[in-house]
């Protein structure tokens, strides 16, 4: 399949601290991809200049063809690129619903006029507002006695099928998760894993997921990318990751290389 | 916020009880109560000028002013977040709009008072568009600079009259009647103050108005999520600086008369306090922070000169217990 989103020699830096060195990656159409790599290996960093969050100073990425690293996070939304963050960052005081109907804000657009005027187009536009919003808290399974309370009243299971349906509200492309599984029970993870699967299978939608959690990394991939001190170490299907030496010695020292690869 | 399911309705910890304040708000929680509200109170708007008398009547069409500005303001501080310290200076360019173009070019009101509205959202392009570029409080100084710089140049130019201002501006006639006493011009204003609460009212829940809470709540996410953040905020100040411009207008052609000592900081923050005070965001908040701004110093003229202090003190006491204003807004 051809490459959705590739990026050539990316290489970012803060106050001379290279993050990223020289960085190549790729994510195929449809794909179910993962960055893996220990703590503070650049990887939410990575996420961060493909959303046009950070300006590397050199390299290429480019997205279904078209170079991103000139466009603002907002136009990178607009073009197919959804994201979740590390720490879920719902809309806290605004309704589940609110939330999620943010995600359309870029697929729709009527402004000040109609919203005065009660326009028919603009009604029109609010109601598939509605239905899409609906819809995306549908597919992530959060029901609709839900839908009306406070974003930060919900379980933190719930926040993160929030975010994640917040994030299909953009009809994106590609899908960005930073650490979805964090913080989530056992049987959420396995709900998790299979949202994700759904994703890809009934959305078209490609995910590139960054996880600490190698059991679930390697039992939903395609594909696995490592990520140490800035470098791209390896790459390959989850079974080439776990018996690829430079993998394990980057994981050892931190923790321990069999437990943490899961193998 | 939209109807919860019953199951839902018990508070949340952290919540305050329930009081005797909520019982009221859940009282007029049903569609059909609020609309019977409503009409009470405006019938009651309608009838005042008949039940309170003349000096009243001025004293009103003061605090209807205030509701529209303060509602203008509220979509710029409230909706978008946004800290605007020079408000004043969008009522002035309404109204010196239309002061110079009926004193000099002898213009018909209504043919300025598109002028007005635009020259207002150009000034609010010039200023807002730079400015809401920067993040955190930039916008705060620029707008408080840029409140100066009006009322200065007002008071230093020729065609704006310097400091005596502009006088015997001409007043406006609509269809056959020529709004001149202080009764008509009180019922123009309260019509005004209508529109402008549908205005909000409409705005609020749409598209753009949920866009100016996500960016107001997460720039970041917001962002993440598609919006440009500069162009929803610059729409937020723009919206903020017309309603300033069409009060100017009304302003101008109520007294007759202007001077650049009507549009000074002060005016500008007692619009910012007529908005926090009510509840940011909120437009019953907002509409009775207005009348409490123009009724409170009134109510209180019996202490002679000690009144200004009592108000202070009613001020601070308001926003030590009530922080979110008298009228907050209420969250599911």
């Amino acid at each position: 399949m051809a490459d959705l989103l590739k990026l050539s020699d990316v290489t970012l830096g803060f106050a001379g601290n290279t993050v990223l060195q020289a960085v190549n990656f790729a994510v195929s159409e449809g794909a179910i991809a993962s960055l893996i790599g220990p703590n503070g290996a650049g990887k939410t960093s990575l996420f961060n200049c493909v959303t046009g969050f950070y300006k590397p100073q050199q390299g290429r990425i480019t997205f279904a063809g078209a170079e991103l690293r000139p466009l603002k996070p907002y136009q990178v939304t607009r073009a197919g690129i959804a994201r979740t963050f590390q720490n879920v960052r719902l809309f806290r005081e605004m309704s589940v619903l609110e939330n999620v109907m943010s995600g359309l804000h870029c697929r729709t657009g009527a402004g000040a006029i109609g919203a005065i005027l009660r326009l028919p187009s603009q009604r029109r536009e609010e109601a598939e507002i509605h239905a899409r919003a609906a819809e995306c808290l549908d597919f992530v399974g959060i029901a609709p006695s839900e839908w009306q309370r406070n974003a930060a009243n919900l379980a933190y299971g719930h926040q993160r099928r929030v975010e994640i349906a917040r994030a299909l509200a953009t009809s994106p492309k590609l899908l960005l998760l930073d650490e979805p599984a964090a913080g989530l029970t056992k049987g959420e993870k396995l709900e998790l894993v299979t949202l994700i699967a759904r994703i890809r299978n009934e959305r078209g939608v490609a995910v590139l997921l960054i996880e600490h959690d190698t059991g679930l990394v390697m039992s939903i991939s395609e594909r696995v990318s490592v990520l140490d001190h800035g470098l791209m170490i390896a790459e390959g299907t989850p079974k080439e990751i776990q018996s690829n030496p430079r993998v394990i010695e980057a994981y050892l020292g931190a923790e321990d290389a069999e437990a943490a690869l899961a193998l | 916020m939209a109807n919860q399911s019953p199951a839902l309705n018990v508070p949340p910890p952290g919540e305050p009880r329930p009081s005797a304040w909520g019982g009221l708000r859940a009282f007029f929680d049903t569609p059909v109560k609020r609309a019977v509200a409503l009409i009470v109170l405006l019938v009651f708007m309608i009838a005042a000028p008949g039940i309170f008398g003349a000096y009243a009547t001025v004293i009103l069409t003061n605090a209807l002013l205030y509701t529209i500005l303060a509602l203008g303001l509220n979509i710029v501080v409230g909706y978008a977040g946004l800290l605007d310290l020079g408000y004043a200076a969008f009522f002035a360019v309404g109204a010196y709009t239309v002061g110079i173009l009926t004193k000099e070019f002898h213009w018909s009101f209504w043919a300025t008072l598109p002028v007005a509205v635009a020259a207002a959202a150009c000034a609010g392009v010039i200023i807002g568009g730079p400015t809401l570029r920067l993040r955190s409080d930039y916008l705060a100084i620029v707008t408080l600079g840029f409140g100066e710089i009006v009322r200065i140049s007002a008071r230093n130019l020729q065609i704006t009259g310097s400091a005596s201002g502009i006088s015997s501006i001409e007043q406006p006639w609509l269809f056959g009647w020529h709004i001149s006493s202080q009764r008509d011009f009180y019922y123009v204003f309260l019509g005004l103050a209508v529109i402008a609460i549908i205005c909000s009212a409409r705005l609020a829940n749409s598209r753009l108005g949920r866009a100016w809470l996500y960016v107001r709540h997460d720039e970041d996410a917001a962002e993440a999520m598609g919006i440009d953040r500069v162009r929803v905020k610059l729409a937020a100040y723009v919206i903020g600086a017309i309603y300033g411009a069409i009060g100017g207008a009304f302003f101008a052609v109520n007294l007759t008369a202007i001077s650049p000592e009507s549009f000074s900081f002060q005016q500008s923050t007692l619009f910012l306090m007529a908005v926090v005070l009510g509840g940011m965001g909120r437009i019953p908040g907002v509409i009775l922070g207005a009348f409490v701004v123009v009724l409170g110093p009134e109510l209180l003229r019996d202490v002679g000169s000690l009144r200004l202090l009592f108000f202070a003190v009613g001020l601070l006491l308001i926003m030590l217990f009530r922080p979110g204003g008298i009228w907050p807004v209420r969250r599911a």
